[in-house]
């Protein structure tokens, strides 16, 4: 499981404030915990409330940079601070995220290769969030097709199908798992697949619980990558566990120790 | 059409641990021994790197149990068989073994229950007689490997020896003087595949690196649990060569000792005509098993009978022919 740590980001208060505050001591720490916590990639998103998106990105970039070396995930949803973004990192990097838009797949699959960045795909189109299954591999053929034309390896891309909170939408998670599975023989080898956990369970009660069990669920049908909160142990042993009981490696009564070595 | 290149790639690979240390290293061996390192299925090395596998003689520090041992066996050592230096002498010089493997049988209660100072000195003795890097096997009863083992280790310091055997119930008295004098450690599991695991993360635990560990996963002769070994050597390095760390470590087999039980190895002609010379069964018995086992990946050989030694020496060639 590819874990993408989903905590630097300015939706959340304490990083809003260091943000602003240009507290780098702060951000390097949430670095280091989350990627001894188990995330290889680290998102990076300044959140709605900045003023200055573009420098913002570039400072959190570098600030995230100076403290651990993993992949960077630049995320945002307009083009500008994700190019910023994408030209500060140094080493890997992904842009999270296009859409299947026409305009979105012009502009960011040629930002992508441009930096030799993975990418994360949404299935949105013009016609917004699809509630189908067959809908959504649609758009993730229309994405694949559009990523190999631009000369980018489909083991660089990263399909999500969408998640919505349980709530409004609760026919979804199953639709979902469809997709997943049917993301999965779109192209030989696969793409990569990929969810923002905690979509399925914002505002909720249970958000933990919900978070834990859907992940799991999408794990059994193929899910290889995920945005989440590392931070939160009980999801990261669920994830270990569920990937020693889908024979990913072999058991031992240790086996969540060894998953750390 | 060109021909589809078939060469897989792995992202894991197994641990090089080092045997021995030579004088300018620490030891007084005359060279040290690696073994492991493959990046790749055993003998593929159009596809990866592969140490070749090594050959150990068993050296026991108390003559060996004639009922266990057929003539066959006993006749290359009758006449160093009650002394173990003279024993370990041969092995080294006439029968070529890469490492000596001493047994402390000695030291069992059923066997003598010798004291722990003797043990040592036999070990001592064997050290100073021979150049080659050395195992130290204890006697498999925990008590008393926890009170001589630690003994022997503190007396072989420098020497990085591989000392045996660690167990999930009784690693931490071995594992604590592998790390305080250097040596590296042998960790048991009774062929099974979850505790070999087990046993290497609890070894970790303690601080021993991973690249100084060698996995014993018990080793079954031909006729008695072949398969099973293969089978658990050959998942473990898939799984090793996948990224798992835990399962990272060499591979020990104990040949000779689990091939000379066989009753098919050591029958009398008299009791069984129709299946041919014993001075040849034995000796067949042990290659076969010891060739079926190099292919499941076997790091370290422990053979018995001097000519197995040469049998599986060009078995080895044949697998692994000198780069043109």
């Amino acid at each position: 499981m590819i874990v993408i740590g989903e905590r630097i980001n300015g939706m959340f208060k304490k990083v809003r404030e260091a943000i602003q505050n240009k507290d780098a001591a702060f951000i390097r720490d949430l670095a280091a915990s989350q990627v001894k916590a188990g995330a290889s990639i680290l998102d990076i998103n300044v959140g709605t409330a900045s003023t200055d998106p573009e420098s913002d990105m570039v400072w959190l970039v570098n600030a995230v940079q100076a403290e651990v070396g993993v992949p960077l995930s630049i995320d945002s949803a307009r083009h500008e601070p994700l190019e910023a973004g994408l030209a500060a990192v140094k080493g890997k990097r992904v842009l999270n995220s296009t859409t299947g838009k026409e305009t979105d797949l012009a502009k960011l699959l040629p930002m992508a290769k441009k930096y030799d960045a993975s990418v994360i795909a949404l299935t949105i189109d013009e016609d917004g969030v699809p509630s189908t299954v067959d809908k959504r591999v649609e758009i993730a053929a229309k994405i694949l097709a559009a990523a190999m034309d631009q000369g980018i390896a489909v083991d660089e891309l990263y399909i999500d199908p969408i998640t919505l909170p349980v709530n409004c939408a609760q026919d979804q998670p199953e639709r979902v798992f469809a997709a997943i599975t049917q993301f999965r023989m779109l192209s030989d080898p696969p793409p990569h697949t990929t969810i923002g956990l905690s979509n399925i369970s914002q505002r909720l009660k249970e958000h933990r619980l919900l978070n834990r069990t859907f992940l799991i669920m999408c794990m059994a049908h193929g899910l290889d990558s995920a945005i989440v909160d590392p931070l939160d142990e009980e999801l990261m042993k669920a994830v270990i566990t569920a990937e020693m009981l889908m024979n990913k490696f072999i058991y031992a009564d240790s086996f969540l120790e060894a998953s750390r070595k | 059409m060109g021909v589809p290149d078939v060469r897989e790639s792995y992202g894991g690979r197994i641990n090089t641990v080092t045997i021995g240390a030579t004088p300018a290293e620490g030891g007084t061996r005359g060279k040290a021994l690696k073994v492991g390192g493959h990046s790749t299925i055993p003998f593929l090395r159009f596809e990866g790197e592969t140490i070749p596998p090594v050959i150990a003689l068993e050296v026991q520090d108390i003559p060996p149990d004639p009922g266990e041992w057929p003539d066959a066996l006993i006749e290359p050592y009758r006449d160093v068989l009650k002394d173990p230096v003279a024993w370990a002498r041969a092995c080294e010089k006439e029968h070529g073994a890469d490492l000596i493997c001493i047994r402390l049988l000695s030291i069992h209660p059923d066997r003598g229950n010798a004291p722990a100072a003797k043990a040592r000195d036999t070990v001592l003795a064997i050290r100073d007689a021979v150049k080659v890097p050395l195992i130290v096997w204890g006697c498999d009863d925990d008590p008393r490997d926890n009170e001589v083992m630690p003994m022997v280790s503190q007396a072989l310091a420098g020497e990085k020896c591989l000392l045996g055997m660690a167990s999930q119930e009784n690693y931490k008295t071995l594992a604590a003087a592998c790390l305080a004098d250097g040596h590296n450690l042998l960790g048991l599991s009774p062929l099974d595949i979850n505790i070999a695991k087990q046993v290497n993360i609890l070894v970790s635990d303690m601080g021993l690196p991973a690249d100084r560990i060698v996995m014993y996963p018990t080793t079954g002769a031909l006729g008695y649990g072949l398969e099973y070994t293969y089978s658990i050597m050959e998942r473990g390095r898939l799984a090793a060569l996948a990224g798992d760390k835990m399962m990272s470590m060499p591979v020990f087999c104990v040949v000779g000792p689990e091939s000379w039980k066989a009753k098919e190895a050591k029958a009398p002609e008299v009791e069984a005509p129709q299946w041919g010379p014993a001075a040849e069964r034995g000796v067949m018995w042990e290659v076969v098993t010891a060739v079926a086992l190099l292919q499941a990946g076997a790091d370290i050989l422990l053979l018995r009978h001097p000519r197995s030694v040469g049998a599986v020496r060009k078995a080895l060639q044949g697998l692994m022919p000198a780069k043109s």
